[in-house]
């Protein structure tokens, strides 16, 4: 019989969501349990860009982003190199005077919000700033407060913060249950005021009701050509194929690495967990990205790998109390914005757990929330 | 090597060497006493391994074009190789 120790709080999952929780609970004093069934920033983490971004498809969304950016800057002097962050910003590409009208709408929610933003590019200053991309764009929105970092680097510090104030973690330890403040891995049953459940793609196995739907995505990165791409860039059209519900969608999506490599996204697929390559989504992807900067076809490609956004129907995360649980809470269901807003998230968890009251409304991310019914667009 | 003996002029970081025709970019490399063929992403200094394309630890830039196998380009007369343009900015990072 394993004598059992009483934590403040267990956070089920080593990913960059629950390392984040770990450290801020941690830092509010909390003896810290960190379960990881793989190994820290390993999963779903590993998967994904690093794009630090602001994203406005919700007010919620806004928030939760403005947030965790602020939070990221606080942090960014003290970041080891090998997270990589790169305060290198977001350039929002606009096709045609459609898309630049919406570039000047986005302009505006932004400001509303205090995001800082740029006067929007016209096409000769977006050339400017990105040679590489084709000519014939219309212009862009560059918004300066976003940034990149590597994710998992990112994870194994924050945790690390968390150990430094205490925090024990166990990698390669499943845990295959929850129940009332309690977690049980294989035969040995641990005990603590508050469980956290950030357990990524992961979640809605512990907690079945959950409503994730894992959103498949693919990324190629290159060979090192530093200075070819100096900024994150996204076309406006990825707004589109991030909000909508569709089986399948692809948008032009790269960002600069530390290394000089250059990253290639963005594909969305709702193909449950089949993690195998769809080499003709790849294509397009590779296509889309080619069409805005042709001299992708000078680079080689030296990896590509697939992994899976833990997504909602309503784009927004489940963050908040489980209340058919006792004890239990949830931080999980970032789809692809868990990197930006883990920060957020942990600091949204922390001020819950404590009795603090978060710095907004945090409703929108109630986990039983009434969500719309999950159709899927053709 | 070359069965007729014919030399062919390039240029390795600036610098001209007279190379056999009809061999590899990498032998005249390391032909010509130069074995850092580029640098890891950490900093250290790599050359040729298999010298059949499979490793692809003597990559070079070869007339603008970075990254090519040195070890499946032939020479040729004015080619132009650089073992340093592909440096990365920053050392640190995922090899």
């Amino acid at each position: 019989m394993t004598r059992t120790q009483r934590w403040d709080a267990i956070v089920i999952g080593a990913g960059i969501v629950g390392a984040a929780c770990a450290r801020a609970l941690a830092m509010d004093g909390l003896a810290v349990l960190v379960l990881e069934s793989g190994f820290t920033g390993g999963s779903t983490t590993a998967a994904a860009m690093g794009h630090l971004v602001a994203m406005d498809d919700s007010p919620a969304q806004l928030a939760l982003t403005a947030l965790s950016l602020a939070l990221w800057r606080d942090l960014a002097v003290e970041l080891p190199a090998a997270v990589e962050y790169d305060a290198c910003g977001t350039l929002w590409i606009a096709e045609d005077d459609a898309q630049m009208e919406m570039v000047r709408l986005k302009q505006q929610t932004y400001r509303d919000a205090g995001i800082a933003c740029e006067q929007v590019l016209g096409a000769a200053a977006l050339s400017a700033l990105e040679p590489n991309l084709r000519s014939g764009l219309a212009g862009a929105l560059l918004v300066p407060g976003d940034g990149v970092i590597y994710p998992p680097s990112a994870a194994v510090w924050l945790l690390a913060q968390a150990m430094a104030r205490g925090c024990v973690v166990r990698e390669r330890c499943r845990v295959d249950e929850i129940a009332d403040q309690s977690v049980r891995c294989g035969d040995e049953w641990l005990h603590a005021h508050v469980i956290v459940n950030a357990a990524g793609g992961g979640a809605v196995a512990l907690t079945p009701s959950l409503p994730i739907v894992p959103r498949k995505g693919h990324l190629a990165i290159t060979d090192r050509y530093p200075g070819f791409v100096r900024h994150q860039l996204v076309e406006l059209g990825y707004l589109a194929s991030a909000h909508e519900m569709s089986s399948e969608s692809v948008a032009f999506n790269v960002q600069p690495r530390a290394t000089g490599q250059v990253l290639i996204g963005s594909s969305r697929e709702l193909v449950g967990w089949d993690a195998s390559t769809n080499r003709r989504v790849l294509r397009e992807m590779l296509d889309r990205a080619q069409r805005f900067m042709p001299a992708l076809r000078d680079t080689s490609i030296v990896r590509t790998w697939r992994g899976f956004r833990p997504a909602t129907v309503d784009k927004l995360p489940l963050i908040g109390r489980w209340e058919p649980t006792a004890g239990v809470w949830i931080a999980a269901g970032h789809e692809g914005l868990g990197i930006t807003t883990s920060l957020g998230t942990a600091r949204l968890i922390a001020d819950m757990v404590m009795g603090r009251t978060p710095a907004f409304d945090v409703s929108a991310f109630a986990p039983n929330r009434a969500l719309p019914a999950a159709e899927v667009a053709a | 090597m070359s069965a007729t003996g014919a030399l062919v002029t390039m240029a390795i970081d600036g610098r001209e060497v007279r190379v056999s025709a009809g061999i590899s970019v990498a032998a005249a490399m390391l032909d010509a006493g130069v074995i850092a063929f580029r640098r890891s992403v950490n900093g250290s200094d790599r050359g040729p391994l298999c010298g059949m394309g499979v490793c692809y630890e003597c990559r070079v830039t070869i007339d603008d074009v970075a990254h090519r196998r040195a070890c499946l380009v032939m020479v040729a007369d004015g080619l132009r190789v650089s073992t340093h343009a592909c440096r990365p900015e920053r050392s640190e990072g995922p090899a």
